[in-house]
């Protein structure tokens, strides 16, 4: 696989069929159906939980908005994702191409993806720090290969959209 | 992002103190009016001061990206949101912002949308 930046898109290249599978499960990955842990860490309340009444507002008024927030990101990543489908071509010959204005889309997304698959296999620190583990002999070493190469491609769009505009400080 | 704290106006807003001082608008009298001293009064937002955005460690959240939702969110420079990264990564938790509530509330609303485990604190 070959990951560089030409002008304003990333593309990937060089895919073989395995990486190929972990991009496209990015957006299923997102979803923390089923697993209370994952939707309580991308929902997580905004304040101690003995203050009810704020966290009841939160979760009337902005936890919606969050949803609407994390989808949109997560569609507009699927949608770049389709440029994998078919079968015209060899995964060796495929370049996933993705806006650089999608690049937030794409943080956005492979997070959401990370945070969930942590919280469903309950990743120790140690695990998560371990990041030349192998081979791959379980369930579990295959996803945290997967949360580890979410977190590399985050890296690769990180560095390559340079930081960030600036606000003044307050 | 769908949620930018709202930049409040330079002056004196709503319900803030203020002094003021009216001159005579007559000039040709040859004494100046005693200055009117505006009722000085305490805005709810300073009573309601100050709350606190805390930012708390989560392990998987790259240090990279996090460095970066504080540079975009509070405007930070670079090296001043990596100081808070690191006491979220190395203290578990760190103090980001203080101030009005409501915008303390955006904050937190922003970081969430970045996900990142923040909560509103109010001092005290």
């Amino acid at each position: 696989m070959e990951i560089c930046r030409r002008e304003d898109k990333l593309e990937i290249s060089e895919l073989d069929p395995f990486l190929a599978e972990l991009l496209r499960q990015i957006p299923a990955s997102t979803n923390p159906e089923g697993t209370p842990a994952a939707e309580k860490r991308l929902f997580s309340p905004p304040a101690d939980r003995s203050k009810t009444e704020q966290c009841s507002e939160w979760k009337l008024y902005v936890e919606p908005e969050l949803r609407r927030l994390f989808r949109t990101a997560t569609e507009t990543v699927a949608a770049d994702l389709e440029q994998l489908n078919g079968n015209e071509k060899p995964f060796a010959n495929r370049t996933l191409r993705i806006p650089t204005q999608h690049a937030d889309a794409w943080l956005n997304a492979l997070n959401q993806a990370r945070l969930v698959i942590a919280a469903k296999y309950n990743f120790t620190d140690g695990e998560l720090c371990d990041h030349y583990r192998s081979p791959i002999g379980s369930r579990r070493d295959l996803s945290l290969f997967q949360l580890n190469f979410y977190g590399f491609l985050q890296e690769f769009i990180l560095r390559e959209i340079g930081g960030c505009p600036e606000k003044t400080s307050d | 992002m769908s949620w930018q704290p709202q930049r409040r106006r330079a002056g004196v807003a709503q319900g803030e103190s203020a002094v003021t001082f009216s001159a005579a608008k007559d000039a040709t009298q040859s004494t100046v009016e005693d200055p009117v001293i505006e009722k000085e009064t305490r805005s709810q937002e300073d009573v309601d001061l100050p709350w606190q955005v805390v930012v708390h460690n989560d392990p998987v959240n790259l240090m990279t990206y996090v460095t970066m939702v504080f540079q975009r969110v509070f405007g930070y420079p670079r090296e001043k949101a990596e100081k808070h990264m690191l006491e979220v990564h190395h203290q578990g938790r760190s103090i980001l912002w203080s101030g009005m509530r409501e915008r303390a509330e955006l904050y937190v609303q922003q970081l969430h949308g970045y996900l990142l485990l923040a909560t509103l604190e109010k001092v005290g």
